[in-house]
């Protein structure tokens, strides 16, 4: 098949609305949308903790946080699979090749983007507003929800980052959902599958919506920054 | 208004003040006392303590010797919340105008709110209303507060802090940052809420404007209070070599 006929039929996947392809995406965005979610609602608090806390042993934590921010997804995939897998820790669950598994996995490869996006912009926040804050008595814990709303513009340009490789990622996903077609099969896993098989116009489908959904978060980051900088004068 | 029946903090009772950092002596044993009403300056050269003292009395910083003790017993440092009553929540009832004030990342009135979410006050929305008129900013209220002029910002600043009823406000260099248009307004609220009662401590390195607002002067030098007087004796007589030469104005550092 010619790369013309390819990128027809794609189009012809996309704007028919085929309930396979629909199914795909759907998945894809479900898991990780949930994924970010519960990064958000983990991370946001803890990296605002960490930024205005003094512990021995705080460069330490900060170094591995940032440094998890790389973590190869296949890494990450591997060490949900163990833990999932039915010898593993959490066996028990029988979580293994299910969609939940993929949001875990997902949810641990943002987590550490957000505790450190978070921490660097509550820690510039914090040397700031620090003694408005103690004049008013609000110090150690009272202190974050103040911080994590006047960050606000900042912290959601984490999210997007995080929603984007979390988007964009493929060995986590496919090691503990398994690819499973019309289960467990993502945009990514799919584009990877089709490809080898030389389906060209679902994966260049897929394919498409995934750059569109690229550009969309770059947007939505880059007007969260617009509107920040209104805010911050 | 009802929050100046609650019992009085004053006076404010400092005693042998003294701050260390680095191994330096930065405050040396500061003691004076300041009574209900009026307004005091405290007046010195550029690294003389004054707002180090200010943070001190505030209780942003505890004091490596000696004592600030407001009336009751209540030590600086003690925050916020224990007291029931009307001013349940601000027990503190000494509000702060930092030099640079911080202008959170909000409209006019998110910034007041917040103020007085923090302390826990009741009847927060009249409050806010209340501090919006007072301080002229109605038609600003929703405008991010970081985008205002220096001027209107300074106001914001006083309007937050008036909000929380203070008996005593203490500021940091109120006008260090404005123009002199800006600066007179700023100096016309001062005297406004003096006035109405208020209790006023505030440093300030500008003579003129210590000889205009204040009835007292707190003449601090290398860390040392080295006057302590009316106003009108500080400038008519200075009894010290450094208070004669700062007034001259050959005393900078």
């Amino acid at each position: 098949m010619d790369v013309s006929t390819a990128f027809a039929a794609a189009f012809g996947l996309i704007f028919g609305l085929d309930p396979q392809f629909l199914q795909i995406v759907g998945l894809s965005l479900r898991v990780t949308l949930t994924a970010v979610g519960l990064a958000a609602l983990i991370g946001l608090p803890l990296g605002a903790l960490l930024a205005i806390s003094r512990f021995p042993g705080r460069s330490i934590v900060i170094v591995l946080v940032n440094g998890l921010m790389g973590l190869p997804p296949v890494v990450a995939g591997l060490m949900v699979f163990l833990l999932l897998s039915r010898s593993g820790p959490l066996g028990w669950l029988g979580w293994l090749f299910t969609p939940s598994a993929m949001v875990l996995a997902q949810t641990l490869l943002v987590l550490p983007i957000i505790i450190a996006l978070t921490r660097g912009t509550v820690e510039e926040l914090w040397s700031e507003y620090r003694e408005h804050l103690t004049s008013l008595g609000l110090t150690g814990r009272r202190a974050i929800p103040t911080l994590l709303w006047d960050g606000r513009f900042a912290l959601a340009t984490g999210l997007l980052a995080g929603f984007g490789r979390a988007s964009a990622e493929v060995g986590a996903v496919l090691i503990v959902g398994g690819n499973i077609a019309g289960y467990t099969r993502t945009m990514t896993t799919s584009i990877a599958l089709e490809t080898s098989k030389g389906d060209l116009p679902l994966a260049l489908g897929l394919g498409l919506v995934l750059i569109v959904l690229t550009l969309a978060i770059n947007a939505a980051a880059y007007g969260a920054s617009r509107i920040g900088a209104r805010f911050a004068g | 208004m009802a929050m100046r029946e609650a019992a009085s903090i004053l006076p404010l009772r400092v005693d042998g003040l003294t701050f260390e950092a680095d191994g330096k002596r930065l405050l040396d044993g500061v003691g004076f006392m300041l009574p209900k009403g009026g307004i005091t300056a405290i007046v010195g050269p550029n690294g003389a303590g004054k707002s180090l003292m200010l943070r001190l009395c505030h209780g942003l910083l505890e004091p490596t010797g000696g004592t600030v003790r407001w009336a009751q017993g209540q030590a600086a440092g003690q925050v916020t919340a224990q007291v029931a009553g009307p001013m349940a929540g601000n027990a503190k009832r000494h509000a702060m105008v930092l030099q640079k004030p911080v202008m959170l990342r909000r409209s006019v009135r998110a910034n007041i709110a917040h103020t007085l979410a923090a302390v826990g006050a009741a009847d927060a929305p009249a409050r806010v209303e209340a501090a919006l008129a007072r301080f002229g900013l109605s038609l600003l209220a929703e405008r991010p507060a970081r985008l205002l002029s220096g001027g209107e910002q300074q106001r914001l600043a006083i309007a937050r802090a008036w909000a929380l009823s203070p008996e005593v406000l203490l500021l940091d260099e109120p006008s260090s940052q404005l123009d002199p248009g800006a600066t007179r307004q700023i100096e016309q609220l001062i005297a406004g809420l003096a006035d109405e009662g208020m209790t006023i401590l505030m440093s300030t390195h500008d003579l003129g404007q210590a000889r205009r607002l204040s009835q007292r002067i707190l003449f601090l030098h290398q860390g040392r209070l080295v006057e302590d007087k009316s106003t009108e004796a500080f400038f008519a007589a200075p009894s010290s070599p450094e208070a004669r030469r700062f007034i001259a104005g050959d005393l900078l550092w």
